[in-house]
């Protein structure tokens, strides 16, 4: 075989193997990605988070939850010693945010962990069943659909109590419905299909069936439909901070410190500002980044 | 001309057709309700909070603290507790706040307006600018205005709505001056207003206290502006893109052909057949400001059912709580049933297929 460029090999079009089919579709997809700009901003800003959160340790300048000397360094405004300021415990705005990122991208991890699941198993399962089961599934999907989400993760975290983990339970529960009535739509397409009908005549279970051959196939409008999520999860997060059902003081919880900003707000406007921006430029970034993602795979999708 | 005997037949099957499709959505809205309360009731039921603490407190004898466990029905097994729940809130009876000592029916009764109206007045706004913008936006599709739509869209998506009020209410109220602070009225005019509607705008225009009118007035225009800029990201985006489907219709070109105006066929034709879907888009953005409320009624202070909620969260009271996420789940529920049967009203072809 001749020499052939990396890309060559990605796109040929008899792939010799299944590994170089799908790392040539992978690649078919990353180009395409490549061209919108915006999204390629969203992608930018969301390495950007990445980063910040694993080398927080390394880019804060002080400590985000022990603050500096109460008398001479509190509600400082930004400078070049404190790039966003101080807040009344003397803390550093900006060093509270870096860490901060931690917090919010454990809690949209999390919360598509544990939604996700949810959601396809649902979804599938009812979609591949039919009949009755289909009924009573999607009953109670709607039935968690018709309470506005920011309100039943209040009443979830007002049960359990709050706090960060409870936060992240509270949206993830109030989180899987849409996804499972999108695993069920994509469900209803393919059950009928012929290599269904193949894999059931060689004897596979409806287990096997729906997570080795029908979840792979809704898996990626899915995912496409929780890149698109994760902005408005991280705002319900920020939401729950902000009204004290979140992480708790001192964690450094972007929407907490707007909250403990508040207070002081005509004065020194920086304290509640600058984790609004943050909350904005994260949220902005993930839109960008699932808007993009959705042109990309799911064509069918609105204009 | 008589009616034939097979019109007949055909009538009475339409008729038998409607009459089986209110009965499912009957049905439907009777699960979906039951489902509500299912949610409510078993949410109660996880609160690590001692129900019987809440109602005899901490001090109580074992006596008391046993007849109040009686009382409140917790010896009972669980679907028995849930049949009386349900009992009671079919009888109107969400139990009594620990915190007001009233119903909770009455403290929603009492809150609700002021949600309303800030609700309502947001809807409008959003929907007096969503609407001509996202057709604008269609018609000029790419171009500036189309980019605009955009970027309002992606900035109502993106920015915490409790932090754009703070950032508002420091910059119009504290620093500029032009509206009003937090909360509904000044207090100086808070015991003159005769209220029959609850709704203080028309409760003072009813009776030409002008002043208190303005004031009132100037405490809503930020909150409501925020809440309708929400909502009118919303409604934008959505209107654009039923606009560009109508736009590339046949009976456009065929309009076009014929001579109609420009502005007639965006604005007559196409427009109202975007029109359907649109009004399921705006009861659902009504329906999300009334969420939406509840981070917003914290920011200003404002005395409607968000801050009931919030208030209620603080101190553990789990009735109001649980009281407030059934009325919302309820008019959610409503809100839907009704921009479905508006899109029934709305397209003749949706009717002729029941």
């Amino acid at each position: 075989m001749s020499a052939l460029s990396t890309r060559d090999w990605l796109l040929s079009d008899r792939p010799a193997s299944r590994r170089q089919a799908r790392l040539g579709q992978a690649y078919r997809t990353w180009s395409h990605l490549r061209a919108n700009k915006l999204a390629m901003v969203g992608l930018g800003i969301v390495v950007v988070l990445i980063l910040m959160a694993i080398f927080a340790n390394i880019i804060a300048p002080y400590d985000p939850i022990r603050g500096g000397d109460l008398r001479t360094e509190r509600l400082l405004p930004p400078s070049w010693a404190h790039l966003m300021g101080t807040d009344d415990q003397a803390r550093d705005i900006f060093s509270r945010i870096v860490h901060g990122s931690r917090l919010t991208l454990m809690v949209v991890a999390l919360v598509a962990v544990i939604a996700t699941p949810i959601g396809l198993a649902v979804g599938t399962t009812a979609g591949y069943f039919g009949g009755w089961v289909d009924t009573v599934l999607m009953r109670i999907t709607d039935i968690f659909l018709a309470f506005p989400r920011l309100i039943l993760a209040l009443a979830f975290v007002a049960a359990l109590g709050p706090g960060i983990e409870n936060a992240i339970i509270a949206i993830a529960i109030t989180s899987w419905p849409p996804y499972a009535r999108l695993a069920r739509a994509e469900t209803l397409t393919i059950r009928d299909a012929d290599y269904i009908a193949a894999i059931r005549l060689q004897g596979a279970g409806s287990t096997r069936i729906i997570w080795g051959h029908v979840v792979p196939l809704c898996l990626s409008s899915v995912i496409v439909r929780v890149t698109l999520d994760m902005a408005g999860i991280i705002l319900t997060a920020a939401g729950l901070g902000f009204l004290g059902l979140g992480a708790q003081p001192p964690q450094p919880e972007w929407g907490a410190m707007i909250a403990a900003g508040r207070r002081f707000m005509i004065d020194f406007w920086w304290v509640a500002t600058m984790p609004g921006i943050a909350i904005f430029v994260v949220s902005l970034g993930f839109n960008l980044l699932g808007d993009g993602l959705r042109d990309v795979l799911d064509p069918k999708g609105e204009t | 001309m008589s009616v034939s005997p097979a019109n007949e037949g055909g009538r009475w099957r339409a008729l038998s057709i409607l009459g089986m499709k209110v009965g499912k959505l009957i049905a439907t809205v009777a699960i979906t309700f039951l489902g509500l309360l299912v949610v409510t009731f078993l949410i109660g039921r996880v609160v690590p909070v001692d129900p019987v603490l809440a109602v005899v407190g901490d001090r109580a004898s074992k006596s008391t603290y046993d007849a109040a466990y009686i009382a409140l029905g917790l010896d009972k097994p669980l679907y028995h507790q849930f049949f009386i729940y349900l009992q009671q809130a079919l009888s109107g009876d969400l139990g009594t706040s620990v915190l007001t000592k009233k119903p909770i029916v009455e403290d929603i009764a009492r809150v609700f307006p002021a949600t309303l109206e800030l609700a309502t007045a947001g809807i409008i706004l959003g929907t007096l600018f969503g609407v001509p913008l996202g057709v604008w936006g269609a018609v000029r599709q790419g171009k500036l205005p189309d980019q605009v739509i955009r970027v309002v869209g992606l900035i109502g998506y993106s920015a915490p709505i409790f932090w754009l009020g703070l950032l508002g209410l420091l910059v119009f109220y504290a620093k500029l001056n032009w509206v009003a602070g937090p909360g509904r009225i000044d207090i100086a005019y808070e015991y003159s207003v005769t209220q029959k509607t609850g709704l203080l705008l028309i409760d003072t225009a009813m009776h030409g206290q002008w002043g208190a009118f303005r004031n009132v007035l100037a405490h809503l225009a930020l909150p409501a502006t925020l809440l309708g800029y929400f909502s009118m990201a919303y409604i934008s985006r959505m209107t654009r893109s039923f606009m560009l489907a109508e736009l590339g219709q046949e009976y456009i070109i065929a309009a076009r052909v014929k001579g109609v105006a420009e502005w007639r066929i965006i604005w007559i034709h196409a427009l109202r057949n975007a029109a359907v879907p649109l009004v399921t888009v705006i009861a659902l953005s009504y329906a999300g400001l009334l969420e939406g409320s509840v981070l917003t009624e914290t920011v200003f202070a404002w005395p409607g059912l968000g801050q009931y909620l919030t208030n209620s969260l603080q101190n553990a009271d789990m009735n109001a709580v649980l009281g407030g996420t059934l009325v919302i789940g309820i008019i959610f529920v409503g809100l839907n049933l009704l921009s479905d049967l508006l899109y029934t009203v709305l397209d003749p072809r949706v009717r002729r297929r029941t």
